[in-house]
């Protein structure tokens, strides 16, 4: 790698961190991959481990947090982005700074967004791409499901040939991706008792990819993952490699899991809760393995972490206790009322919609996250954010009796509403989109409560 | 009291932009009045009988399952729907949906997707998608409103002399970003690429198309008594205000 391009893109950096634009996260990559357009593969082929790369619509950003502690926990030295800086201009800058500050890096594991991803991996050449699920989110900006589905296929096909392919069984439009040439492990939740009963209105795959028949399942988890197959018999889920036997809920504090691998027996008891957080910790072991982390520390390692930024994050305020649970589309978004309702008090509720380019500018979306649930078991709901009006007349037409429902645009003013509302020590539930999120976590930084920005400690 | 029939047209397939809003309020403002709303999911191979349903809704879908609908719709339901609009029956369709109601849908690609000939209306995939917060000023039942969504469509569509547009664009793209016209109307039948989902932020749009499906119910024009609209007026203040606002 010859120093110029490097040298000129890390003053890149500097000088924007100097005029105090946005700390710098994507330009310094943008400036190599403009000056060197082969920089990013050549600096990913000096790391012995090579890169993985994990993409997802739902948890990539925990995914990537659990792995990493996964692969930290077994002494490797491991480059790494933060969630957000995942487009491809991010994920080079990360390699960049993470190639100087570590130059005996041994891997560099990104989360990468979903329509970045195709880009990305012919950049990086990666040794390791973990693909978790595809759900419907933000049709104004990724298009259509089926678009992202074919580009991924497109981008298995152009992967080193040595490449491993970790691979949501329980998603059928993933399962679709497996590719029986290819190094594969398959991960899966094999769980009786986490069964739905029935597919959420907002299931998206739901169709046999060879003759368009409804797939039936045995086992519904999460929107249109678990135990499908086509009636006809052309397609079913495969056999999962890396299983989730046993998945305990453990409230809204967490999960108890025992997965089985290829390597053996994993338990863990991550602080995570909800079953979506099950397929994280279980896609995470899987990717773990992949990567050729050893068996024996993982369990602990991934139990050992920390929730990411805003996705299960709980944060002390005036006595309350606020869990911020990030909420950025239908699938996601029924999973966190899910796990809510898991708290058996009555519950406080802060829910925020914003609709700026990273939320989505078209919040129709709320339409189909099933709240209705919550109804019976709200103590107090305040709705906020630039759309909370939005959010006001989604809940009035699902029956919401009004008195007990407030509207606060402003998110500083309903978050104290919110936790005026509610008892000392008691929970205050917040359900932002990822704008709102970072909004409310400002005021709390501002404010002493949280931590500045998530660093990997 | 009396109880509305719906006919929901693939419910299953045409839900991308959470249509299940617009059905949501439709039942919710009969409710309130004491009327009530039944509603018959139409599938692919149901046929339907003209006469039984007083309101048919169609949403916007992915382009296969798009494709799927277009050949049902012609083969199996085409023609009870037509006679039901000529006996008085309402319709709202929205989106792909409303490409649907007019004579076909030509891809960029060429290859053309029949539609149910309800409204007159021909569309023609572009070069890109149009796609953004939309405001109209809407005319029906001699009344002026404006009505305010989001947009997200590749087609162009065209209208006929057949029909006239909903209304005219304030802001957005509408049908074909040329002419300034949004969505079409002839008769009950009533058009629009405007979702968001479009019924709850347009409640005086909902209430039209109630009362033209009452009416159909009931064989007489019945005052549908005014709603406690507050928060609905709010919520359409702020979606009017952000196409200038971002
Ligand atoms: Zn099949």
């Amino acid at each position: 790698m010859p120093a110029p391009a490097l040298t000129l893109a890390r003053a890149a950096g500097r000088l924007s961190r100097g005029l105090g634009r946005g700390g710098g996260t994507s330009l310094p990559g943008k400036v190599l991959l403009r000056l060197r357009p082969g920089a990013v593969a050549e600096l990913a082929a000096d790391l012995p481990r090579g890169a993985t790369l994990i993409s997802a619509t739902n948890g990539k950003t925990t995914t990537a947090r659990l792995t990493t502690a996964a692969a930290k926990g077994a002494g490797w030295r491991l480059i790494a982005n933060t969630a957000g800086a995942n487009l491809l201009s991010g994920v080079a800058t990360a390699l960049l700074d993470g190639v100087a500050a570590e130059p005996n890096a041994d891997a560099a594991l990104f989360e990468v967004d979903e329509a970045a991803l195709p880009e990305v991996a012919r950049q990086l050449q990666p040794r390791v791409v973990v693909l978790m699920n595809l759900f419907r989110d933000q049709l104004d900006r990724y298009g259509e499901l089926e678009r992202l589905v074919q580009d991924w296929a497109g981008m298995i096909d152009d992967l080193p040939s040595d490449a491993t392919l970790v691979l949501n069984a329980d998603d059928p439009a993933v399962a679709s991706l497996h590719d029986a040439r290819r190094k594969t492990l398959l991960f899966g939740l094999d769980d009786p008792w986490l069964a739905l009963p029935a597919l959420p209105h907002a299931a998206d795959s739901t169709r046999c990819r060879r003759c368009g028949a409804r797939l039936v399942y045995e086992q519904v988890t999460v929107g249109h993952m678990g135990h499908w197959a086509c009636p006809d018999g052309h397609l079913a889920r495969p056999q999962p490699d890396v299983r989730a036997v046993r998945v305990r809920l453990e409230g809204t504090e967490g999960l108890a899991l025992r997965v089985v691998t290829p390597a053996g027996e994993i338990e863990a008891t991550p602080r995570l809760p909800g079953v979506h957080n099950a397929y994280n910790v279980t896609a995470a072991i899987a990717a773990a393995l992949a990567m050729g982390v050893p068996a024996d520390g993982i369990g602990d390692a991934v139990g050992g972490a920390a929730a990411a930024f805003g996705r299960g994050e709980r944060v002390a305020l005036d006595g309350r206790e606020l869990v911020l649970l990030l909420a950025k589309n239908p699938a996601g978004a029924n999973e966190t009322v899910r796990t809510v309702l898991l708290d058996p008090e009555p519950l406080h509720l802060l829910i925020a919609l914003n609709d700026r380019t990273a939320d989505g500018h078209d919040v129709s979306w709320i339409w189909d996250v099933d709240y209705e649930p919550l109804l019976g078991r709200i103590a107090q709901l305040t709705v906020t954010g630039e759309r909370a009006h939005d959010l006001a007349l989604r809940f009035r037409y699902a029956g919401m009796e009004l008195g007990r429902l407030r509207v606060e645009p402003h998110l500083e003013r309903a978050m104290d509403a919110a936790v005026a509302d509610a008892p000392v020590g008691a929970t205050v539930y917040v359900l932002p989109t990822y704008t709102a999120m970072l909004g409310m976590r400002q005021v709390l930084v501002e404010r002493g409560a949280a931590a500045a920005f998530w660093r990997d400690g | 009291m009396s109880v509305v029939r719906l006919g929901h047209l693939y419910p299953d397939e045409m839900n991308i932009y959470a249509d299940r809003g617009n059905i949501a309020v439709l039942d919710a403002r009969l409710r309130w009045r004491d009327h009530g709303l039944a509603v018959d999911a139409l599938e692919p191979g149901d046929r339907l009988e003209p006469g039984q349903h007083d309101l048919f809704y169609l949403g916007g879908g992915q382009d296969r399952d798009q494709a799927i609908v277009a050949r049902d719709l012609v083969a199996t339901k085409a023609a009870g729907l037509r006679a039901s609009v000529e006996g008085g029956a309402a319709v709202l369709c929205v989106c792909g949906g409303y490409q649907l109601a007019g004579h076909g849908y030509t891809a960029v690609d060429g290859s053309r997707m029949p539609g149910l000939g309800l409204l007159d209306l021909d569309t023609v995939a572009g070069p890109t998608r149009l796609i953004g917060d939309l405001v109209i000023e809407a005319e029906l039942d001699g009344e002026r409103h404006r009505v305010v969504g989001f947009e997200n469509h590749a087609g162009r569509t065209r209208l006929g002399p057949g029909a006239r547009p909903l209304g005219t664009v304030l802001s957005g793209h509408g049908n074909n970003d040329h002419d300034g016209g949004e969505g079409a109307v002839a008769g009950r039948v009533v058009g629009t690429y405007l979702h968001g989902p479009l019924l709850p932020k347009n409640p005086w749009l909902a209430d039209v198309i109630l009362a033209w499906a009452l009416e159909h119910r009931t064989g007489s024009r019945l005052d549908l008594p005014p709603l406690d609209d507050e928060l609905e007026r709010a919520a359409h203040e702020v979606a009017v205000g952000r196409p200038t606002r971002r």
